[in-house]
């Protein structure tokens, strides 16, 4: 296979890197994208989102009442704790009606907010069928303006000078290939699915961790843009973890894993044992610490218990609840020591504060006199059927990424590379150094892939 | 009627993992109505299946097709148990063309030719180039032979229809709900993809699919009417056919067989063309052998419009109405009661929708 000098090389091939790579090519540059999955499980972890999150100032076809440049960013700032780069920030803030804009004019087809996220329907703009759907259209796209992709292309090596990019060596079906090309898009993702790395800030808890994504972000054009000295950003121990389904598969089993009947009832490790409070907050916002908190406990692995008074208030499954007459046969079913079950559970029961149950609310129904209390939510489990549901972290993405400046540049040194740019989850740390907030994955991704792809397109002159 | 339990249970699996993400609630019917309820049973799953209609959208949008561990093929499986409902509710239950559509279609309709062949031979008047319709087949007979069969198929149809019912749908009929379902039905609603259409018959969105079921099935519609107003014209007013070009009888007729010729080539043709993971829905022949027939009586039936002065009109006549009588016979067994089944799901549907709001 013989490859001319392209003006763009794109690394990736989710939202960030079609994009970046339809700009490009909209712009007049040529345009060459190396995805390294095969062509069914492509566009990385855009494959699993569902939404954006976009500023606007009146309601549109899609979106309510408004959603104001200063509560977005205060919003941001509430879920890094300020570890954020507000430049960079309040450009990706500023920039996504226009890419809400963008996204319609290319046949971006949009829907209200799904069933179960109404708390999203004023900020976030929801696929229609979701992030697969969003990027075949980009694929489809990318096809008729005559851009080539390539699927099992991973990048293994880059021949840079002095933060210049000159070639990268593609593994594409496994046989090496030199593609050169004047610029340089990195927009291949984090390093989430690499579980070596993980170990590095985990240790062996994370061989029982689950990755909720593509198994393809191994990391490894961040690794050598890190090693061809970019600046790097983000802490590299820390990745969003949640709680979800044990049985989920160990890669790309998306977002019908998780569970959301956590605060519903107790959750105990294998010992049988509470451990932490699990009416703290509403779900959507302690969903997060959960995996954290799991990953933890011996084995990385805990089990949510739920009675029939609260089972049906949930989101159904994907995949069915244990269920048993009596605790003591739920921890048969479950693999727990059975006496420590029963003992927690009668223990709890006996605390419980009674109060008028709401779970769209933080209610006043709570425990006292335990030493791990539950404060919210809190009802005997004393109404059979009982349902177990096992759990596990699962990982959604990492922090650790490369520094870029405002036109999406990688700073190497400080200096901006003059043809290397990045865009997605390779450099969403600049703006999201910690925690996470619905769709601004994909608002990042889209911004910068965009900005990076008129930017490389310009650098070839 | 009871679908086979391992083809439910592998439908249940995918609307609990479809029930759990729902990213393509708004493509069509089938994921509200899926997300009105927490699990599922056989009728549930039964109703879903027919209530899908086949546009393939979710399975380009889903993560989770194969193959994904999940190996998540929705529109599929739904087609395959829709085909086991049709299967199970046809009367006699063994005669569904499920299996040998093509085989079944094309010797039915050799034998309905043969048999409408020997009336005219019997009756001596054949081949004359003078010759006028009656004289071929006498109205007597011709209303003989089809009424009864249309009696026949359409006693099958009610049976297989009530079947069906029962074991899928049961909703309560209302006014309201049914004005809905006739609507979402008429207008092909579901296939509409908010005006962009849909995957059909590969990825990219095309209104084609809609438009080509819309020519079939007003071009049948027309045929039907046309039939009538020609029976209304006989008996009531004791006009003979043929009648004059002009005739309303002649004009429903000729507009509904173009309709029925330009709507079953361009979906044969689409069907063709369908992606591979998506196909295999008809087996053997039970989606084409329908299609075949429709063509075969527009074309049968325009030749002789076309020709009915000529002396190849006897050949054509007894040809088109062994065509029909062919169609006529197959209508409960085969692709036909699609629509039926469709729109019972359409009116449990708008049923359920109702009591939402």
């Amino acid at each position: 296979m013989s490859f001319p000098v392209y003006d763009v090389l794109v690394a990736g091939g989710g939202n960030a890197a079609m994009c970046a790579a339809v700009s490009a090519r909209e712009a007049g540059a040529s345009v060459v994208v190396a995805e390294c999955a095969p062509r069914h499980l492509r566009a990385g972890n855009s494959r699993h989102a569902r939404n954006f999150r976009c500023m606007h100032v009146a309601p549109n076809s899609v979106l309510t009442d408004a959603y104001p440049e200063d509560e977005y960013f205060k919003d941001l700032l509430q879920v890094t704790g300020g570890n954020t780069n507000e430049e960079l920030a309040r450009l990706a803030i500023r920039s996504s009606p226009e890419c809400f804009a963008w996204m319609t004019q290319h046949g971006v087809r949009f829907q209200p907010s799904l069933t179960g996220t109404l708390h999203l329907g004023r900020t976030n703009a929801f696929f229609l069928g979701g992030g697969k759907a969003l990027v075949n259209k980009y694929y489809a796209i990318a096809e008729r303006l005559g851009i080539r992709v390539l699927y099992n292309a991973e990048v293994t090596t880059l021949r840079m000078d002095d933060g210049r990019f000159e070639s990268a060596t593609v593994s594409l079906d496994g046989a090496p290939v030199e593609i050169r090309a004047k610029a340089f898009v990195a927009a291949s993702g984090g390093f989430e699915a690499n579980i070596e790395w993980l170990r590095q800030a985990w240790g062996d808890a994370a061989k029982n961790f689950i990755i909720r994504g593509t198994p393809y972000n191994r990391g490894k054009v961040l690794r050598l843009l890190l090693d061809h000295g970019a600046g790097q950003i983000g802490d590299p121990s820390q990745c969003h973890a949640i709680a979800l389904d044990a049985r989920a598969p160990k890669f790309d089993g998306g977002i019908v894993t998780r569970l959301d009947t956590v605060p519903l009832g107790i959750v105990v490790n294998r010992n049988g044992e509470r451990f932490y409070d699990e009416g703290e907050d509403l779900w959507p916002k302690r969903y997060a610490i959960w995996g954290r908190l799991i990953a933890q406990q011996p084995t990385q692995i805990a089990y949510s218990i739920v009675d029939a008074k609260t089972a049906d208030k949930v989101m159904p499954s994907a995949f069915p609840a244990l269920q048993a007459g009596t605790i003591r046969e739920l921890a048969a079913l479950l693999k727990l020591p059975p006496d420590a079950l029963v003992r927690t559970v009668e223990e709890f029961n006996r605390r419980v504060v009674e109060g008028s149950f709401d779970h769209t609310r933080l209610d006043n129904c709570h425990t006292r006199g335990l030493a791990t209390e539950k404060t919210h939510w809190a009802l005997k489990l004393d109404a059979p059927p009982f349902f177990g549901y096992p759990l596990r972290p699962g990982i959604t993405f990492t922090y650790l990424g490369v520094r870029v400046n405002h036109a999406g540049q990688v700073l190497f040194e400080s200096r901006p590379s003059p043809n290397v740019f990045a865009a997605g989850e390779i450099m969403a740390g600049n703006i999201l150094g910690k925690g996470y907030l619905a769709g601004i994955g994909m608002t990042i991704g889209t911004v910068f892939g965009r900005i990076a792809g008129e930017g490389a397109a310009r650098a070839i002159q | 009627m009871q679908s086979s339990d391992s083809r439910v249970h592998e439908g249940e699996r995918l609307l609990r993992l479809c029930n759990a993400c729902r990213y393509c609630e708004g493509f069509c019917a089938v994921f509200p109505a899926m997300e009105r309820r927490a699990t599922f049973s056989a009728a549930d799953v039964n109703y879903l299946a027919n209530l899908c209609h086949n546009c393939g959208e979710c399975y380009y949008a889903c993560p989770y097709t194969p193959p994904h561990e999940y190996a998540l093929n929705l529109p599929k499986v739904l087609a395959e148990i829709r085909l086991e409902t049709y299967e199970q509710s046809a009367f006699p239950r063994g005669f569904s063309l499920i299996h040998r559509g093509g085989l079944v279609a094309t010797l039915l309709t050799i034998a309905a030719i043969a048999v409408m062949f020997s009336v005219a031979r019997g009756l001596g008047s054949f081949a004359s180039s003078k010759a006028e319709f009656y004289q071929v087949i006498p109205h007597e007979i011709m209303v003989a032979t089809l009424g009864s069969v249309f009696l026949l198929a359409a006693f099958a149809m009610l049976v297989g229809f009530l079947r069906f019912w029962r074991g899928a749908i049961q909703a309560p009929i209302e006014v309201r709900p049914l004005m809905n379902a006739l609507r979402d039905g008429l207008r092909l609603t579901n296939l509409h993809g908010h005006g962009a259409g849909c995957p059909y018959p590969n990825e990219a969105l095309s209104q084609a699919r809609r438009w080509f079921h819309h020519a079939t099935f007003y071009g049948f519609a027309l045929c039907f009417a046309s039939t009538c107003v020609a029976a209304f014209y006989h008996f009531a007013l004791g006009w003979r056919a043929p009648y004059p070009y002009l005739s309303v009888p002649v004009v429903l007729g000729t507009l509904g067989g173009l309709g029925l010729l330009i709507g079953p080539i361009g979906l044969y043709g689409l069907r063709r063309r369908r992606d591979p993971a998506l196909d295999d829905l008809n087996p053997r022949g039970f989606g084409a052998s329908f299609i075949v027939l429709l063509l075969s009586a527009s074309v049968t039936g325009l030749l002789l419009l076309a020709l009915r002065e000529t002396a190849a009109m006897s050949w054509l006549l007894i040809v088109h109405l062994g065509v029909v009588l062919a169609l006529f016979a197959s209508l409960p067994y085969g692709k036909f009661m699609h629509g039926k089944f469709r729109f019972a799901a359409l009116l449990r549907n708008a049923s359920e929708q109702s009591r939402d709001q």
